[in-house]
């Protein structure tokens, strides 16, 4: 039995968490900090911060966030949204982020991918994917926060990012998300089989009955975002959904003082 | 008083984490890229991460080897993280054999990948709960103090583990889909995790903690 991690997912506008429905139609939900600081104390196992407008201004608004959820905050952080190069990486580990996502700039130029997993090592640099459905059992690449289409199958990139040295994948459907209808499922097995490197899948979480079968269908970690900042259901229910469905989760994860 | 930690500075990685994380657990942590301040410190960290052959080239580069080197046969209690933790061995695997600091006998290997079930991916991520290797009835007197076996869970990222000439250094395993990865070991005044204890929450901050004591 595999490991199955919860991550809470903060996607961020300016200063504001926000939240849409498939990636659109965006409502304010708070500060991003109070939201990190309680996900962190309810046991959230690694935190996802996506800057959602960051690759169509060029650039990326989240390094102070990032500071500050470092100061307080002691587990692992995702950092993405319109990281393009080399020094972007550098500063944003800088700023306390562990792992970086990147979608746009990666298939833009899909030597970054290698270039980072040079730099910083392949378990820093995790491939960042905004899935569309086309047909049956076809998926397509989308960038700038599920605006842009590239024609890029999903599968066949998630392949090639492995090769390039993708150390992980944040794989999010956008379909999916935002609709608290569950995960594409069909999505999260067809990329499991593909690539040996840990899933990520994101996107319709809306049941922790939705999570165990994104586990059963060969996700590694869920990303969390709706179901959480709605508070439909808290990170401990979710983490007891999970022993219960005999997933290998965190079973103790502490009190913070 | 405040216990002082000198977090060595290679140039390697996020060391800001890992210095809020030895503040949050009631320390002070210094950042030193300066041999004489290692020589002087009470106790070091050795952080790393990334591929072995680069962070081992970065120390070397930095001129900090042998200020480390020495400052492990002093005796005072000595930490490493991750690639830092590897840097002790003999020598490492990872992309064709490189020699290491040479603290702990023994080398670093890959964990094998995928199980018979398809279910041990490499790189190993997540939290994995913290086991008393064959032979270690306890773990009083060590940073894992009051950890308890089994269920302390401590935050993992590695594709590679060391693996000790001496068994009896083996100081935490985990279970990973079969195999048993090396989350820990321990000579003398040199302790050292291969998961991050300035990411794995209360129960990674109870672990700095408890090196502050020693």
């Amino acid at each position: 039995m595999k490991n199955a991690r919860l991550i809470a997912r903060l996607d961020v506008k300016g200063p504001n968490l926000i939240k849409g429905i498939h990636l659109e139609g965006l409502r304010v939900i708070g500060d991003p900090q109070a939201y990190a600081r309680r996900y962190y104390e309810q046991g959230a196992d690694e935190l996802i911060y996506i800057d959602i407008v960051a690759s169509l201004y060029g650039r990326n608004s989240l390094g102070d966030i990032v500071a500050r959820a470092a100061r307080d905050v002691f587990v692992p952080l995702t950092v993405g949204g319109g990281l393009r190069s080399i020094d972007d990486v550098r500063d944003m580990l800088r700023n306390g982020a562990d792992k970086v996502a990147i979608n746009t700039a990666a298939i833009r130029r899909p030597e970054l991918i290698t270039e980072v997993a040079q730099r910083f090592g392949s378990q820093c640099m995790v491939l960042g994917i905004e899935a569309k459905r086309t047909g049956d059992g076809r998926w397509e690449a989308f960038t700038d926060n599920g605006r842009e289409s590239t024609g890029v199958d999903v599968v066949e990139w998630c392949q090639r990012g492995y090769e390039l040295g993708a150390g992980e994948i944040l794989l999010t459907s956008v379909d999916q998300e935002g609709t608290r209808k569950g995960f594409d499922l069909a999505l999260i097995e067809a990329v499991s089989r593909a690539v040996p490197i840990p899933l990520i899948a994101s996107g319709g979480m809306g049941s922790t009955g939705h999570m165990v079968e994104a586990f059963g269908h060969g996700a590694d970690a869920v990303a969390m975002a709706d179901i959480l900042h709605y508070d439909r259901a808290g990170l401990p229910a979710i983490r007891a959904a999970a022993v219960d469905a005999g997933l290998r989760v965190r079973r103790d994860v502490g009190e913070v003082s | 008083m405040t216990r002082v930690v000198h977090v060595v500075d290679y140039g390697i990685g996020n060391l800001y984490s890992v210095a809020r994380a030895i503040e949050a657990a009631g320390g002070e942590a210094r950042l030193t890229t300066r041999p004489a301040e290692i020589a002087s410190a009470d106790r070091i960290l050795l952080p790393g991460v990334g591929a072995f052959e680069p962070c081992m080239q970065t120390l070397a580069k930095s001129g900090l080897s042998e200020p480390v080197l020495e400052f492990a046969r002093t005796g005072r209690p000595f930490l490493g993280i991750c690639v830092g933790m590897q840097l002790l061995f003999d020598h490492s695997l990872e992309f064709g054999r490189h020699a290491g600091l040479g603290l702990i006998s023994g080398h670093v290997a890959p964990i094998p990948a995928r199980d018979a079930a398809g279910e041990r991916k490499v790189p190993h991520i997540g939290w994995s709960p913290l086991l008393q290797p064959e032979g270690r009835s306890s773990w009083e007197g060590t940073p894992l103090q009051g950890a308890r076996p089994g269920e302390t869970a401590a935050y993992f990222v590695h594709s590679y583990n060391c693996i000790p000439d001496d068994p009896s250094r083996r100081l935490a395993e985990v279970d990973y889909a079969g195999y048993r990865v090396c989350a820990a070991v321990m000579q003398d005044n040199i302790t050292a995790f291969q998961c991050h204890p300035e990411k794995s929450g209360p129960a990674g901050l109870a672990i700095l903690a408890r090196f502050l004591q020693t």
